[in-house]
């Protein structure tokens, strides 16, 4: 091959082409110059800025300001900040993200974490940080607010707001008579093809933790593996639960569990008259029927401990429990502190039903990971 | 058209007469073209071949400085790859393997597979055919098409995903996946196609047809056998991307090794698992590269001889002129129509969310500059590693540049979690979540795009000019900065708009790296996505088409011009 190429080159060579070396390349290059150059100019003048801003990105003034990695939604986070910073004068910085990858990412960074509060969708990303000793106690003036249940056991962080897992369904698609009423059903083959589910949802795994306490890890399994036989001929996977409440909102799959704030998040972007689907609850203390706990806790790393601490503080008084009942943050959950009531959802926290699992039996959730994962649906 | 085809052919024509001539003027002008060629052949991978002993000779001046900067940057590359053996190492092959041979695995091997065969294939077809059609028939509107067809490469998967998924919920799981990623990657065919049907001889398919073989069986045997090359790179190159794919595949719902990957970063707080699966991506990876590597190294070469470049007579369409112009104005619609069009629905039609977020202008601002800085340290770290391995080749030098492929394999996630351990673990945290940390975690994902570009390009201009510098008695570091870099100068700007484009769009690094508060266009538009809130969603998906379209352009450019020979290589 070699060979063929070097011959053609020889005989290309003595072709009767005119030998003007130095006069086709400067052509080429004027013709490209100005492209090449203004790219080269502002990658250039790119990487410098990028330079000196580090350079000045540590002293960002005398403000006291904490940093904080929240999993929950940006909106109930920005809310929730902005109360804070007014009536603290304290900057927070947010870093928004997957609960459990944040989680995974304060792990990771160890002592060295910049992270002061970590906020989080679910107690379990909670729970294994403190079982890696990566929490601070929390003040116990802050835990004295909420009630005990929804606090960690051990005091290393605090309950701020509840929600509860739910079905949203399609009048049109299903009657609220032919839905489950127990989680169990779900295995049920007569909802092939009906029921959409999210094994990757963070909120999905405290109903397997619960149906795992009630009815023992043979039994979760093979329910399991009746629910992804009921969803095997699906031609997609749903990976979060607003697109299993858009989904079920817009006829494409007749019911879903889901934790009922997405529902009344959906009602709010694309309003009343838009909404073709409704929630129901499960029979009352059944193992699906879980209140999940949406927590913040202090990084035992943190150097800004009492700044942070005035930030868990914050969370649940009364004017941050305020915040998260107010449709402007957009959280739709219950404030734990029972004085703050909500519009939306329109259960009472006080009247609602759910079995007894507690967050220290949810713990980090990683029972339920492997379940899901021996059962092929991680 | 033509007159314009012509003059740029003269020009090329003249300046490969003026590299001969200019070789003549030294001494040993066949000794130049030799070794030219035998660089060439040892680029092209046939190993069985013995290394002559001139470029054994060759190799034994490897300046250290140079070879110390090649070994650095490939070492710097291999950091991921180190981060998942010293993971897996960690928890014991036994549990590596318990952690790969889980339920789920069969069906990601099943998925990732399916959709992989599928895509390529469909981008080979419509890529060649569309190239073939725009350089080789009397197709009306030629250079508009050239231009149209090309454009869908500036859009991102995961915008051409949610401009599908967003209007109809027929775009979903495989169907979903296959008919968007098709639309979104066949341009990585049609490039080297286009380009290599341009530079390639004619004369052979005239000396077919005159021997009385037909149209099909001509083009069947012959031209396809001209751009074989081209093709296969092309559909290396989009099998490493469906391999790497995330966003896209999220929006759909369709699983593949890299979203489960990221799903077990996010639900198990287990790095190690993620890390198993990665290792089965990057054998994937190491797969497709092998396959690419053992076709090629059978391979033609694309045409008779550099001089033998002419237009090619153009075959009328005749009837078949109105089926292949609505065909191109189906792919056009499809491939740009659809995700542009959606984007501007939803700007006016998507309603008000309640989501803050940046400002465009912010989040432009720290995306071009993420983007600028890791495409320009990716231009010059490939600088070295191309010199290596095409001027001072040898099987070590070929397998420092070979062995960087494999990070096109390696998640985002995974090369921002590697760069976190190294951080934490040997330099006490430097760096973290700051901007050099996440342009580094850029630089490695992206580096074998420009790394491509500058070998495609150093790889055609002649080693005579840096003889005659060094003869005449300038330092080797004169030599790189006054002959070989002007020499190379539309690879380095290549390489620059390559990983520029790549990197815009980069959501699983970005992500872990981004210093807090700082959003990207790309993180950004994800947060909005993932809310529903298509409204807002929409003008960020336009902003990144509208700030890859600059580069994208330049890359087309490039590969216009480039002749078949280096672009057949390895893009």
């Amino acid at each position: 091959m070699g060979r063929v190429d070097a011959q053609a080159t020889f005989r290309g060579s003595g072709g009767p082409l005119p030998s003007r070396p130095r006069q086709s390349r400067p052509a080429r290059c004027g013709h490209r110059g100005p492209i090449r150059a203004g790219v080269l100019v502002a990658v250039a003048a790119a990487l410098g800025v990028a330079l000196g801003a580090c350079g000045s990105a540590s002293s960002p003034g005398s403000r006291q300001s904490i940093t904080l990695y929240s999993g929950q939604h940006q909106q109930t986070t920005d809310a929730l900040v902005a109360g804070f910073e007014k009536e603290t004068g304290i900057t927070v910085n947010v870093r928004s993200g997957t609960e459990d990858t944040l989680a995974d990412q304060i792990v990771a960074e160890g002592a060295r974490s910049p992270a002061d509060v970590i906020y989080a969708e679910n107690s379990p990303a909670l729970e294994h940080l403190q079982s890696k000793g990566l929490l601070a106690k929390v003040d116990a003036g802050t835990l004295a607010k909420t009630p005990r249940n929804y606090d960690s056991p051990a005091g290393d962080w605090v309950g701020v707001s509840a929600r509860v897992s739910v079905l949203v369904y399609n009048p049109a698609l299903i009657s609220r008579r032919e839905l489950p009423t127990s989680v169990l059903q779900l295995a049920n083959p007569r909802y092939k093809g009906k029921l959409a589910f999210a094994a990757a949802e963070t909120d999905f795994q405290p109903i397997v933790t619960a149906v795992d306490r009630a009815y023992g890890r043979t039994a979760t399994l093979s329910w399991l593996e009746g629910i992804k036989a009921n969803v095997a001929g699906f031609t997609h996977t749903y990976t979060t639960d607003e697109t299993i409440t858009n989904d079920v909102n817009r006829g494409e799959v007749a019911f879903g569990v889901i934790n009922q704030y997405y529902w009344y998040r959906l009602r709010a972007e694309i309003g009343r008259s838009n909404v073709h689907s409704r929630i129901a609850y499960f029979a009352p203390h059944d193992p699906g029927y879980v209140i999940d706990v949406s927590g913040a806790a202090v990084l035992e790393s943190s150097a800004h401990k009492a700044a942070a601490q005035r930030f868990l503080a914050y969370m649940v008084s009364k004017s941050g429990q305020d915040v998260i009942a107010a449709s402007r943050s957009f959280s739709f959950e219950y404030p734990i502190d029972s004085g703050v009531t909500t519009k939306a959802p329109e259960l009472p926290f006080d009247r609602l039903r759910p079995c007894h699992i507690t967050v220290g039996e949810l713990g980090d959730g990683r029972s339920a990971v492997a379940l899901l994962t021996e059962a092929g649906l991680l | 058209m033509t007159e314009q085809r012509t003059a740029e052919q003269r020009t090329a024509e003249q300046r490969t007469a003026g590299q001969r001539t200019a070789g003549q003027r030294t001494a040993g002008q066949r000794t130049a073209e030799q070794r030219t060629a035998e660089q060439r052949t040892a680029e092209q991978g046939s190993v069985s071949e013995a290394p002559s002993s001139t470029s054994r000779r060759l190799s034994l001046r490897v300046p250290p400085g140079l070879l110390v900067a090649g070994v650095a940057v490939v070492a710097v590359l291999l950091a991921p790859l180190a981060f998942l053996l010293l993971e897996a190492s960690g928890v014991g092959a036994g549990a590596v393997a318990h952690l790969i041979w889980q339920p789920l695995t069969a069906s990601l091997l099943w998925n990732t597979l399916r959709l992989v065969v599928v895509v390529t294939a469909l981008c080979a077809a419509i890529g060649t055919l569309a190239a073939w059609c725009v350089e080789r028939t009397d197709l009306p509107g030629r250079r508009a098409w050239a231009v149209l067809v090309v454009v869908p490469f500036a859009i991102p998967d995961f915008v051409v995903s949610f401009g599908w998924a967003s209007l109809s919920t027929w775009v979903q799981g495989f169907r979903g996946a296959v008919l968007v990623m098709t639309l979104a990657v066949y341009p990585l065919v049609y490039l080297p196609v286009a380009a290599a049907l341009r530079s390639a001889d004619p004369a052979l398919e005239e000396a077919s047809r005159s021997l009385g073989v037909g149209r099909v069986r001509t083009f069947l045997r012959i031209t396809l056998g001209q751009v074989r090359g081209a093709v296969l790179g092309g559909c290396v190159l989009v099998a490493l991307a469906l391999l790497a794919e995330y966003g896209a595949f999220e929006i759909l719902g369709y699983h593949t090794f890299t979203t489960e990957i990221f799903t077990a970063f996010q639900v198990s707080f287990d790095v190690q698992t993620a890390s198993a699966l990665s290792l089965v991506l990057v054998v994937l990876g190491a797969v497709a590269l092998a396959l690419d590597a053992a076709v090629r190294g059978k391979g033609r070469t694309a045409r008779t001889g550099p001089l033998a470049q002419r237009e090619a007579t153009r075959h009328r369409l005749g009837r078949a002129r109105v089926p292949v112009l609505a065909a191109f104005a189906a792919l056009v619609g499809l491939a740009l129509g659809v995700p542009v069009g959606s984007s501007v629905y939803w700007v006016f039609e998507g309603g008000v969310h309640a989501i803050a977020g940046v400002s465009l202008l912010d989040a432009g601002w720290h995306t071009a500059l993420y983007s600028g800085s890791a495409a320009l340290l990716d231009t010059i770290a490939a600088v070295p590693v191309a010199l290596l391995s095409l001027r001072h080749s040898n099987r070590a030098t070929r397998l420092l540049e070979r062995s960087s492929y494999v990070v096109l394999a390696i998640p985002g996630v995974v090369v921002a979690f590697a760069l976190v351990y190294f951080s934490e673990h040997y330099a006490s945290g430097f760096a973290y979540q700051s901007t050099p940390l996440l342009v580094l975690a850029y630089a490695i994902g992206s580096f074998p795009l420009a790394l491509v570009a500058v070998r495609a390009s150093l790889a055609h201009a002649s080693v005579s000019f840096e003889e005659i510098g060094r003869s005449l008695g300038q330092r080797r570091l004169a030599v790189l900065a006054r002959v070989t870099l002007p020499l190379v100068a539309p690879g380095l700007a290549a390489a620059l708009a390559l990983v520029f484009l790549a990197t815009v769009t980069e959501l699983t690094a970005t992500l872990i790296l981004i210093p807090t508060g700082v959003q990207t266009l790309a993180t950004q538009f994800w947060a909005y996505q993932k809310n529903l809130s298509y409204g807002q969603a929409a003008p960020f998906a336009l902003v990144i088409i509208g700030i890859a379209a600059v580069p994208s352009y330049l890359v087309s450019r490039y590969f216009d011009r480039l002749p078949s020979r280096a672009t057949g290589r390895r893009q």
